[in-house]
């Protein structure tokens, strides 16, 4: 089956209410930006799910190799001090 | 051959541990064919769902019920495009999915191969058809796969008002005129088997697993209408459906499954009307698809 005819792959991020971020919700095909945007519309927020949409062609997108998880995200691993649970305070010290 | 062992070995860690699988992690042919087949499916299910109750939108008692059903509708346009989407991130295209709708090649759910024949049907088929649909799909929710469960999540919340909306129609057409009562009485005769085979066959006829599964959402389905049917005034056409104390819960009779398999076969009554309304949407959106594309690529030279 030839693609060629076929509309373009779109990934849709809305945000849901002012103050959030955008998320990711699904994608659709759509022959261009505006008609993805409509489309999203109708597709992802029929009762009031988004007050903003993002579509981004899925071309566009680079992602990480879920094959290489763990060496990827390795160098975060070992890195216990980042958090606030490794410093030892006294117990009973206030607001912190 | 040994990596091939560790990525299953691995692969079947990953869902015996209830972790989701994505579409880029590595998965068995078989895993994702059986998908495809079973995504792709519920996708055509949704589409072709669509015409039964399209049937009613210009023919609706009211403007509320109008906004209602097409509201409904909308919805199941929607889900349909949800499933579609998931199935995609399996390496399927659009396209190829909809030509094997459009051949006959792929299945849909054979309950939408019955025709719609009277008003009373939109709240039969909202509150028997959709409401069987939701409890098959609630445990689709945790499915292995993420695309599809997340997709089914969204499904599912949707879909309580398609059920709600049912049982209110019928409910005014039981307290309506003694003509109305009886419009609502027969089509919920006609659509309670149906719904009933949306739970597959049991046990010993079936040529596929997780039938105790099926078996017991079918008893919860059957329990739960029984004593909604009371509310709205009327009966299901089932001469041994009673109350088992020692079991608590209702007794049913069998499901006629010559009629099933005939459906199922294409010999329903709608089923060539169903394909053929699909065949004839899609051939005569081409020029529109076309012209959507064309005036893309002239649009990006301009930029």
């Amino acid at each position: 089956m030839a693609n060629s005819s076929e509309f373009p792959l779109w990934e849709v991020f809305i945000r849901s209410h002012g103050g959030l971020n955008h998320k990711h919700v699904g994608s659709l095909h759509a022959a261009d930006a505006q008609m993805a945007l409509e489309h999203a519309r109708d597709v992802y927020t029929r009762r009031m799910e988004g007050v903003s949409i993002w579509v981004v062609p899925s071309t566009a997108i680079t992602a990480s190799d879920p094959a290489d998880t763990d060496p990827f995200f390795e160098p975060a691993k070992d890195k216990i001090y980042r958090h606030p649970t490794f410093y030892d305070i006294p117990e009973g010290l206030k607001h912190m | 051959m040994s990596t091939q062992v560790s990525l299953e070995e691995r692969f079947q860690a990953r869902i015996d541990a209830e972790q989701k699988i994505e579409p880029k992690d590595w998965m068995p042919e078989a895993y994702r064919k059986t998908l495809i087949r079973q995504i792709s499916q519920h996708a055509h299910s949704e589409v072709v769902g669509m015409l039964p109750e399209g049937n009613w939108i210009t023919r609706a008692p009211s403007l509320r019920r109008k906004v209602a059903l097409l509201a409904k509708i909308q919805d199941e346009a929607g889900h349909g495009l949800y499933l579609y989407s998931a199935a995609e991130t399996l390496g399927i295209s659009r396209e190829e999915l909809y030509n094997e709708l459009l051949s006959g090649k792929a299945k849909y759910s054979s309950i939408f191969n019955y025709p719609t024949l009277t008003w009373a049907d939109m709240g039969a088929v909202g509150w028997l058809v959709d409401g069987a649909a939701i409890m098959n799909q609630v445990a689709l929710c945790k499915c292995s796969y993420g695309p599809y469960a997340r997709a089914m999540v969204r499904v599912c919340k949707e879909e309580s008002f398609h059920q709600r909306q049912g049982f209110e129609l019928l409910l005014t057409l039981s307290k309506g005129t003694p003509e109305q009562h009886a419009m609502a009485q027969d089509a919920i005769n006609r659509w309670w088997w149906p719904s009933m085979m949306m739970f597959g066959p049991n046990d010993s006829d079936s040529p596929h697993s997780a039938q105790s599964m099926r078996w017991k959402i079918k008893q919860k389905f059957v329990d739960m209408i029984a004593e909604q049917i009371k509310v709205l005034n009327m009966t299901l056409p089932d001469p041994d459906l009673r109350w088992n104390e020692e079991r608590g819960h209702y007794d049913f009779g069998t499901i006629d499954w010559t009629e099933f398999n005939e459906v199922l076969k294409g010999n329903g009554p709608c089923n060539r009307e169903r394909l053929a309304a699909r065949r004839k949407a899609w051939e005569e959106g081409a020029w529109v698809r076309e012209a959507a594309m064309a005036h893309a690529a002239k649009r990006q030279q301009s930029v």
